[in-house]
């Protein structure tokens, strides 16, 4: 099946919103990523060490104690994205399996960095409180000071790194 | 005021978890249909080649944000209720900056790594390791780090928002935010049309 073009990304953008709005609406809450991401890993280190959890006071806010990590809303948030996007890939023709990159770099490469620039936006997306999602997208909307200045931050780092890694993409 | 609808009413956590997982299905479809499952396609934002993510995010930000200002304003969505990120100044830059070199280097960004894990892109599956490895290290050094990510050095202002910030009511800054969207979709059409060509010559 040839892959069915991308969709508007102006009316995709404004689905998004509404998706966003009624989450505010109707939980209180925004959408977020990293945060599921921490939880299922402070959920691994919970089942391997508990007394490791509750010395760090950090590790401890999520899951110290009786406190179960993976049960937020977070957790079933990320689920359905990828459910939801499982769903539009088979749907578009686009569930395939890929590596995608630009035409300079062998695949192997590819996965160097795609681990290296994971690594680095999951640890910065700690320090900042939150990621794409849970920080500009959610922040952004709210009209969260801190969140904006992420937002910029983002895309500052982002644009200033891309000139040196240029050949990974183009 | 009876929104946000769970907190007011109290409602069990799963419900709220039920609501979560469909509003994520949604989400994840979107971003899908809107080609961000492909990290190339994503990176090249960077290159001023294809402008998708900025165009797609800067619209639903300008929707949420409308929408709230006016469901607030008619006494419908109690925004002392909502959620507002906590504004800790100093380590939302740096992590931003390190977020930046993230998605230059790695192509994606947490909730795209998941729709692109969903249809079956290696790459993303590489990316998500490289995630949930930052996000342990972080996890552990937290604690060294407690006066810049908490702390004195942190920056911590508060639920500050950006009309406070500037001394403007929401609405006037919200009216704004969409001026520069509008701004900015129409900037991002033609740095498309300038720079795009080579893009698809090569992809």
């Amino acid at each position: 099946m040839q892959p069915k073009p991308y969709s508007s990304p102006y009316v995709m953008g404004v689905l998004l919103g509404l998706i966003l709005l009624a989450s505010f609406f109707i939980t209180g809450q925004g959408l977020g990523a990293s945060g599921a991401f921490q939880r299922a890993i402070v959920a691994v280190e919970k089942s391997i060490s508990p007394e490791h959890v509750n010395q760090n006071s950090y590790l401890a806010h999520y899951g110290g104690g009786k406190e179960n990590p993976l049960a937020n809303y977070l957790i079933f948030q990320i689920i359905g994205v990828f459910v939801g996007g499982l769903i539009s890939g088979v749907m578009s023709g686009r569930f395939r399996v890929e590596i995608n990159h630009g035409p300079q770099i062998t695949d192997r490469q590819r996965w160097l960095f795609a681990i290296i620039g994971g690594a680095f936006f999951g640890f910065g997306s700690k320090l900042a409180r939150g990621c794409t999602s849970g920080v500009a997208l959610t922040g952004g909307a709210s009209l969260s000071l801190g969140s904006w200045a992420t937002m910029m931050a983002i895309f500052a780092g982002a644009y200033a790194t891309a000139y040196f890694v240029r050949r990974l993409w183009i | 005021m009876f929104a946000p609808l769970a907190v007011i009413g109290e409602w069990k956590d799963g419900i709220v978890w039920l609501i979560s997982f469909i509003l994520g299905v949604g989400w994840g479809f979107v971003l899908e249909s809107a080609g961000f499952g492909n990290s190339r396609k994503l990176a090249l934002q960077f290159y001023l080649r294809d402008l998708t993510v900025f165009k797609t995010m800067f619209s639903a930000i300008a929707t949420a944000m409308a929408g709230i200002i006016f469901l607030s304003a008619f006494g419908w969505l109690d925004l002392e209720s909502m959620f507002i990120n906590p504004t800790y100044l100093w380590p939302g830059i740096i992590g931003g900056l390190i977020m930046g070199v993230g998605f230059a280097v790695g192509g994606y960004c947490p909730g795209t790594s998941m729709v692109g894990l969903a249809t079956l892109k290696v790459d993303a599956a590489f990316y998500l390791t490289g995630i949930l490895f930052g996000i342990f290290v972080f996890g552990e050094i937290a604690p060294l780090i407690d006066s810049f990510f908490n702390g004195k050095y942190s920056g911590f202002m508060g639920r500050a928002t950006l009309p406070q910030f500037i001394g403007l009511s929401a609405g006037v800054v919200g009216f704004f935010v969409i001026l520069m969207a509008l701004g900015g979709f129409w900037g991002a059409e033609w740095l498309e049309r300038r720079f795009g060509k080579s893009a698809h010559r090569s992809a």
